[in-house]
């Protein structure tokens, strides 16, 4: 009864919306480990990200520079919100970091709005990634979400080798696992973090400018996307890396499918009208039911860090 | 300040109040959404409104006016506040503006119990047409059933069938898709409903592609619908299953989705292209002023302050006469950007409802262009539901 060729495209439509959250995740999960920081701000570097992006794509009709100019631009902003208001924040408890971060996305969306105007700004797919790929006969899916998928799969290989394999990823499992420790082998931890800031702050600008021309390039789209970001760093234990990719692809997954296939799957067991009115209402609230669930059994996400 | 202070401040603007209220002012209190995504709906009815007022060089019937804006934030809790603070701390003549169904019932009774004249610029929940119409409220726009009404009639007038239909998951996209029902009489493929402020529908388009309609009807407002129709261009389907909306493709929503919309249908009751005198004013003008072509928001805001001030004429300036002023509107006498048309029993304009297509326009920009009519004169469907004798 159900077409094969559906499923395979929901299942790609679930695995792009999954990296798309890893790169939202990635950031802010180093973050809250790390230094111990709610960032409800971190919505914001993702659209600073797509305004930048959008904005250097119009102006160059370069794609790529519109990439590395956006990422740039998403990073420097964390880096200069870092040193000038978070600092302050370490050593405070979560309620003033909340509120603090809080008024950033107040201060971002409305500062979006003086510069660029309160219509949403128009963001288009590079001409090279319009089209779409047959990935099996009479299954044409987007180039531009395939290249999504690829680019979110290529950051996540590595973040696995930088976190895995290097010095600096030493210093940020270390950091995630015992930050007084750290410090107390000589290591400077406020460069540390304000690198690590700088590295999640443009992980979220990427994902905002590859989401810009799907989504809308407005003042706000930030929050849509943090709210299931920090979903997905509760899964996956807050602080890891590996966590958060695991836990990405899942809510990727449940929520595409949901959407897709639990109302016909409900009209089998109910009325077509009692599922309609269930289905929209269940898929919607699938991936909090599945973070219930996950908590329940791991209390502390699937894939916690060891701590001391 | 200290205590004392406050007291103080407070006793005077107590007594300042009431001398305030005899200064010869019409005074408007207008609401709608000026901050936050959808600020840009507000943007065009306030520009809308500056303009009118601008035109009547700030007068009406020799009465100094004044527009005083407030921003619902989107939300029914906020728009109430703001419409309480207008009615008793500006003591306005007339509340208009409000671009939600949520909103305006919230606002309703306030205003409405207070005796203030309300006018709706936007919002036509189905409870305001019939059961809760009242004597002091009319609308300048359309119960929320009626554009889909009419593309429902257009579709079924030209045979086409096998749609497939979507709309947000709240009231209003509900009340849409039973308005187009009312009036399509071919197939349904599918009807489904989408989380509100959903903002990737690829797992939804691979569906529609699967279930090979004819066609796809959505309601998708403000940042949804960009979202929607760039998505369903970029998964190609656009050429092969034509888009029929409502509320979704317009020129608040058209500067962020280009070309990705060209060729949808649209319905509405107005569009910046008819030919009658007081829209090709009213168009020339904004267009000269702001330099973007309005959207139906900013003619339905347009026809509200001129509404406003058909009626402060009509009592020369009494602004006591809530009576003759509530006659005056009753009968539509000012020139409104749609043409002439008359009041429905339940305060709802019976109107002209049009078909759009959207294209490129001779500057480069995508607009609605209006391709024919679909109702003349058309009622909505919840008038007989309202208790008012006419």
């Amino acid at each position: 009864m159900v077409d094969p060729l559906l499923v395979l495209a929901q299942a790609l439509n679930g695995m792009q919306f999954g990296v798309m959250l890893f790169l939202m995740a990635a950031g802010l999960t180093l973050v809250f480990g790390i230094m111990n920081l709610v960032n409800l701000a971190h919505g914001s570097f993702y659209m600073i990200g797509a305004y930048v992006a959008a904005t250097t794509f119009q102006t160059t009709h370069s794609f790529l520079l519109a990439v590395v100019v956006g990422m740039a631009a998403g990073a420097a902003v964390g880096v200069a919100v870092e040193i000038a208001v978070f600092r302050r924040l370490y050593a405070r408890d979560h309620l003033d970091q909340v509120l603090a971060t809080f008024g950033l996305i107040l201060f971002f969306n409305e500062m979006v709005r003086m510069i660029w105007g309160p219509t949403a700004l128009y963001a288009t797919v590079p001409e090279f990634l319009a089209g779409q790929v047959q990935i099996l006969p009479g299954a044409p899916y987007p180039a531009y979400r395939l290249a999504i998928i690829g680019v979110g799969l290529a950051v996540a290989a590595l973040l696995y080798v930088v976190v895995g394999k290097t010095r600096l990823g030493m210093l940020i499992r270390a950091g995630a696992s015992n930050r007084e420790m750290v410090g107390a082998l000589g290591i400077n931890v406020k460069i540390l973090y304000t690198l690590v800031f700088g590295l999640g702050a443009g992980l979220a600008a990427l994902a905002g400018l590859m989401a810009g021309p799907i989504f809308t390039v407005e003042s706000g789209m930030g929050e849509h996307v943090l709210i299931l970001a920090f979903v997905v760093i509760v899964i996956g234990g807050i602080g890891s890396i590996r966590g958060a990719f695991v836990a990405a692809l899942l809510v990727g997954f449940v929520d595409t499918m949901g959407r897709a296939f639990l109302r016909p799957l409900l009209a089998i067991v109910m009325t077509a009208s009692a599922a309609d009115d269930a289905g929209p209402a269940l898929a919607s609230v699938l991936i909090y039911l599945l973070m219930a669930a996950v908590l329940f059994f791991r209390p502390r996400g699937l894939f916690p860090p060891r701590t001391r | 300040m200290t205590r004392t202070g406050v007291i103080a401040a407070a006793v005077l603007a107590l007594a300042a109040g009431p001398a305030m209220a005899q200064q010869k002012t019409v005074k408007i209190g207008f609401i709608t959404t000026l901050s936050g995504p959808a600020g840009i709906i507000g943007k065009h009815m306030k520009d809308a409104a500056d303009l009118a007022l601008k035109e009547l060089h700030g007068k009406m019937d020799g009465l100094k006016a004044e527009i005083i804006y407030g921003d619902d934030q989107f939300k029914p809790d906020v728009g109430r506040q703001v419409a309480e603070e207008m009615l008793k701390r500006d003591k306005v003549n007339f509340v208009t503006g409000i671009i939600w169904s949520n909103v305006l019932l919230a606002v309703r009774q306030p205003v409405l119990s207070s005796g203030t004249i309300l006018i709706s610029a936007n919002a036509g929940p189905h409870e305001l047409a019939g059961p809760l119409c009242a004597p002091n409220f009319f609308s300048t726009s359309w119960q929320n059933d009626e554009t889909p009404e009419a593309m429902g009639q257009f579709m079924t007038e030209h045979k086409i069938t096998d749609v497939y239909l979507m709309a947000p998951n709240y009231a209003a996209g509900k009340d849409m898709l039973s308005g187009f029902k009312r009036y399509f009489k071919g197939k349904i493929a599918a009807e489904v409903y989408t989380r509100m402020g959903q903002s990737d529908y690829q797992a939804e388009i691979s569906n529609i592609r699967a279930a090979k309609p004819k066609a796809v009807f959505v309601f998708m407002p403000g940042g949804m619908g960009i979202q929607f129709m760039k998505q369903y261009a970029q998964s190609g389907l656009r050429d092969q299953i034509p888009l029929y909306s409502v509320f979704t493709a317009d020129e608040t929503t058209l500067p962020a989705v280009d070309g990705a919309a060209a060729g949808n249908y649209e319905a509405g009751f107005w569009n910046y292209d008819l030919k009658n005198p007081a829209n090709k004013k009213f168009v020339a003008d904004f267009r000269k002023s702001y330099g973007y072509i309005p959207s139906y928001y900013a003619a339905q805001s347009y026809d509200a302050i001129n509404l406003i001030d058909s009626a402060v004429r009509a009592v020369h300036g009494n602004l006591k006469n809530a009576k003759g002023m509530l006659a005056a509107i009753d009968k539509a006498d000012y020139a409104s950007v749609r043409g002439p048309y008359k009041y429905n029993t339940n305060h709802f304009p019976i109107e002209n409802f049009y078909l759009f297509k959207i294209g490129k326009t001779p500057d480069g920009v995508y607009a609605r262009k209006t391709i024919g009519v679909i109702f003349h004169d058309h009622k909505d469907a919840y008038y007989k539901e309202c208790h008012m004798a006419k």
